[in-house]
């Protein structure tokens, strides 16, 4: 009885001790979603609850890309205490390029080069304040970067 | 040891503005060679750690959709000159590589 309150009392410390790790110390790779072959199912994997479309994100991605393989993207946002910045290609084989996990030292403003198998929906999710949100924009590619 | 990563970094007011660039084949798993007609293994940066004065500000979680020989710029606050960057990846074979600058 004794060591079952022991060890009760043990996780609810151990519980605590994980609650009480800040906010901006970072998870480990979401593995799942950068392997999962469609958005939704990456949105599923990274995020619990409703994602709001934003205009306080800037998001971007030329027009047309004429060398799918790469493609450069901006994500910048107004929104306060960003968390977290995902980007996703809808039609590549697996959507999800990059997340960032900024710290609150951070400024919201990242870039990176991805590639792109063919013309699609960029889509990135802001996590900012415990909250979510999305912006999107429609890139075509007229040379496709998977094939190399 | 992966190759050494390219840091370009410069301070407005209190802000650090950050490029860098990370020689990596970044192979997909999808591309045949050519010459073979083989598949060429994944080989891909998996994750990026960016400190500022030891103190994380930025990890990048990358999948096979970011480009050959990476590219990526960030900003943070609270830079001065002196301060040291330091960035570092890992790819999916486990290997390394690691870079520090002085902030000027």
């Amino acid at each position: 009885m004794r060591l079952q309150r022991r060890a009760l009392i043990r996780s609810l410390f151990t519980a605590a001790a994980v609650l009480a790790v800040p906010r901006w110390v970072f998870a480990s790779r979401p593995d799942a979603a950068f392997n999962a072959d469609n958005s939704d199912t990456v949105v599923k994997d990274l995020f619990e609850g409703s994602i709001a479309e934003s205009d306080q994100i800037t998001l971007k991605v030329p027009d047309i890309a004429e060398n799918g393989a790469v493609v450069p993207v901006t994500v910048s946002t107004a929104l306060a205490d960003v968390e977290s910045i995902s980007i996703m290609v809808e039609n590549n084989p697996t959507p999800l390029v990059a997340m960032f996990e900024l710290s609150p030292q951070s400024i919201p403003d990242v870039s990176v080069r991805m590639k792109m198998g063919e013309s699609s929906m960029v889509r990135t999710v802001v996590k900012a304040g415990g909250k979510l949100y999305s912006a999107s924009k429609e890139v075509k590619v007229t040379i496709g970067g998977c094939g190399g | 040891m992966g190759k050494p990563i390219k840091i370009k970094a410069k301070i407005k007011g209190d802000i650090a503005e950050v490029k860098a660039l990370m020689p990596h084949p970044m192979e997909s798993g999808a591309r045949v060679d050519a010459d073979t007609g083989e598949t060429v293994p994944k080989h891909y940066i998996q994750e990026v750690v960016c400190k500022h004065n030891g103190n994380v500000v930025n990890t990048a979680f990358w999948g096979t959709g970011v480009s050959k020989d990476p590219y990526m710029a960030f900003k943070f606050k609270g830079a001065k000159a002196g301060d040291t960057l330091e960035i570092s990846w890992k790819d999916n074979t486990g290997d390394t590589s690691v870079k520090e600058v002085t902030l000027k």
